[in-house]
């Protein structure tokens, strides 16, 4: 009899029951998307990381030490602490060499440009060839490491095909230039001039937008710095670090002997450094913090962001019930008032309406944790580009939750059930 | 002995008395109806006796307990177990057909049993229209079905307010033909009515005006 009243009831009350199915359908697919992105999304974030331009920096000692008393990043470094390019390719005899993806170098100078304005050049690698000691051959440099630069005009410079008298401009310097791919600039530095066909503008996004980017050499001529960096950065696969690596961070000499081995055999971005400046001389190399702080950041201010979407999708489902499931009792007072005069106790009554709510939210939530998965796969591919992947656990979580609010939700119509009088129905009045 | 006895019964809202100081006995097997102009207190009393109101002052004796002094929870059971109730307006959940309807009333007392549920409204007549739904049946066919509900679980007493008030003259005909037999098997009957001739066929008219007991008297013709 129960499950006919109730079977009774959804047939006829259909539409009203297919609004509340939707407005908990609503809560329960948004709930399911940010749950199920935040679920994932520390693991994005790593893949992203790893595809995200270098992990390590090497920089002189002297400059490491300036920088680090002056707080001052990516600071100018002191004149005369460079490091030896002639040195670069002990960087891939490591232990760890094969972990090590990328790696350039880099030389900064300042120029003064026709127009009266200065820039700071930057030589480097963009897709240059090693032939390494131990046989193996790679292209490296900022090409690789740079994959966020957004080419604007022209195309990534080409060291063999373009050769040495080329460059690339940010995109800030260029506009506020006129400078345009194809074009000839002159560039004034301390001890050479030289003439530089422009081969691509890009946007960055960062400091890089004000800057030229040349080849290592005639960056190294117009400084007369030849054969010197003032810095490295280097792309290594690294594994995630634990107390020992926190440990051997701080200081290598404090650990035991059989740590140390564990430690120097591990890639731990700790061990990778301290094996690169084994190979470097007077350099100091440590873990680039701030792209993976900052992403840290705004990976807990996502999280809360949809913690807080998904409490208001469900505050705002469980307002739209209580107003439809109240609305649903008023209409049906005449039917609850024959029950109880009938002799049908409060409880009973209760019973079969939050039965039809429960009911109805189930499929609802059914509908909505489907809906809000497809939710999740858009957010995935539109901002990791990777589709989500099903936590198992969402599926009870919405659950519990789409129950919880449903039931809260119907709170204030039990309330007006249990609250009407079956005379006043019952005699029309 | 008497199934029912109201003493010094009031009911009063703000300062109108919707019922004013009203002793009243019936007896078990009684079929008694109750007349008076619009707003004399009718409903008000019995809703009193149906146990859905409290009297404000007095005892209502039904079946020796006093039911002014229950819990709302021990009247909604008295009501489940000693009532039956019929309406003016045929109050059925209009998603279920009429023996589910009756059904309905067998669930709540004790356990539905669908069988039952036919004879009863074989009683009434309305065998043939069982599994049709409130809307496909007539205004007497309703109330028969309304009927047969308020039987179903055999009360010792059974309220009717203005139960013909909606049917034509035959529909009022069968319905009254059915409290005779239910009067003939022993069962108490309070009616509620305007209609002089619903009254005539009871065994006793109670008037009321102005929430009192107006006229208490015997119909010489009961019977005939
Ligand atoms: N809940 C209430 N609050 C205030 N006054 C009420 C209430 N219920 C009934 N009354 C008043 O009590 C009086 C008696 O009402 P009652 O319904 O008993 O009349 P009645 O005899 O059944 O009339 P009718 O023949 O029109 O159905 C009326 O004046 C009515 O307005
Ligand atoms: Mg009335």
């Amino acid at each position: 009899m129960f499950f006919r009243m109730i079977r009774g009831a959804l047939t006829r009350q259909r539409g009203k029951m297919l609004m509340i199915a939707l407005t908990i359908a609503l809560g329960a697919s948004l709930a399911t998307a940010m749950l199920n992105v935040m679920l994932d999304v520390g693991d994005k974030v790593n893949q992203e990381l790893k595809t995200y331009g270098a992990n390590i920096t090497v920089v002189p000692k002297a400059a490491s030490v300036l920088n680090n008393l002056y707080e001052v990043e990516g600071g100018e470094t002191t004149e005369g602490a460079y490091l030896r390019e002639d040195e670069l390719g002990n960087i891939k005899t490591i232990f760890w060499a094969f972990n090590i993806v990328d790696f350039s170098p880099f030389i900064d100078t300042e120029v003064s440009l026709p127009g009266g304005g200065t820039a700071t050049m930057v030589g480097t690698w963009f897709n240059h060839y090693l032939s390494l000691p131990t046989g193996e051959t790679l292209y490296t440099g900022v090409q690789n490491l740079r994959t966020w630069w957004d080419i604007e005009e022209g195309q990534w410079l080409d060291e063999v095909a373009d050769g040495a008298d080329t460059c690339m401009v940010g995109a800030a310097l260029a506009k506020a230039n006129g400078i345009h791919a194809g074009d000839v600039i002159r560039v004034n530095g301390r001890y050479a001039d030289a003439n530089l066909r422009v081969v691509g503008v890009y946007d960055s996004g960062d400091d890089a937008d004000e800057q030229i980017y040349a080849p290592m050499e005639i960056v190294q001529e117009l400084s007369n710095t030849d054969g010197y960096l003032t810095s490295i950065e280097v792309s290594a696969i690294t594994t995630p670090d634990n107390e020992l690596a926190i440990k051997a961070a701080k200081d290598p000499k404090s650990l035991s002997v059989s740590q140390y081995e564990t430690w120097y055999c591990t890639a731990y971005v700790s061990s990778i450094c301290y094996q690169i400046q084994e190979v470097i001389t007077d350099s100091v190399a440590s873990p680039v913090r701030k792209v993976a702080d900052s992403e840290g950041a705004i990976l807990e201010k996502t999280e809360l962001l949809m913690v807080l979407i998904t409490i208001l999708a469900l505050v705002g489902s469980g307002l739209g019930i209580s107003n439809l499931v109240t609305a649903s009792v008023m209409e049906r007072s005449n039917e609850i008032g024959l029950l109880k005069a009938i002799g049908a106790p409060d409880r009973s009554i209760t019973a079969v309406v939050l039965t039809e709510i429960v009911l109805t939210g189930i499929a609802g939530a059914v509908v909505g944790y489907f809906v809000g998965f497809g939710f999740a796969q858009i957010i995935g591919h539109s901002v990791f580009g990777s589709s989500i992947e099903m936590k198992a656990m969402v599926i009870p979580l919405v659950g519990v939750l789409v129950v919880v609010v449903t039931l809260l939700g119907s709170i204030p119509a039990v309330r007006t059930l249990l609250r009407l009088d079956p005379t006043v129905v019952l005699h029309g009045r | 002995m008497s199934l029912l006895e109201l003493k010094n019964v009031s009911k009063i809202y703000g300062d109108l008395h919707a019922l004013d100081n009203v002793s009243l006995k019936v007896d078990t097997g009684e079929w008694v109806a109750i007349m008076g102009p619009s707003g004399s207190g009718k409903s008000t009393m019995m809703n009193i006796i149906g146990c859905m109101d409290k009297p404000s002052k007095g005892e209502v004796l039904l079946d020796g307990v006093d039911i002014s002094k229950e819990s709302a929870k021990s009247l909604t059971r008295i009501r489940r177990d000693k009532i039956g109730l019929i309406f003016q307006q045929f109050h059925l959940v209009n998603y279920l057909t009429a023996v589910e309807n009756v059904m309905v009333s067998q669930y709540y007392h004790s356990m539905p049993d669908e069988k039952e549920a036919m004879q009863a409204l074989e009683r009434v007549g309305l065998a043939d229209r069982a599994k049709h739904l409130p809307s496909q049946l007539s205004g007497g066919e309703q109330q028969r079905v309304c009927i047969a509900r308020a039987l179903i679980n055999y009360p010792e007493l059974l309220l009717a307010d203005e139960p013909t008030g909606n049917l034509d003259e035959a529909n009022e005909n069968i319905v009254l033909d059915i409290f005779s037999q239910l009067h003939k098997e022993g069962t108490t009957l309070v009616v509620v009515t305007h209609d002089p001739e619903v009254a005539e066929v009871a065994q006793r008219t109670i008037t009321l005006g102005h929430g009192k007991i107006m006229k208490d008297m015997i119909n010489e013709n009961f019977g005939r």
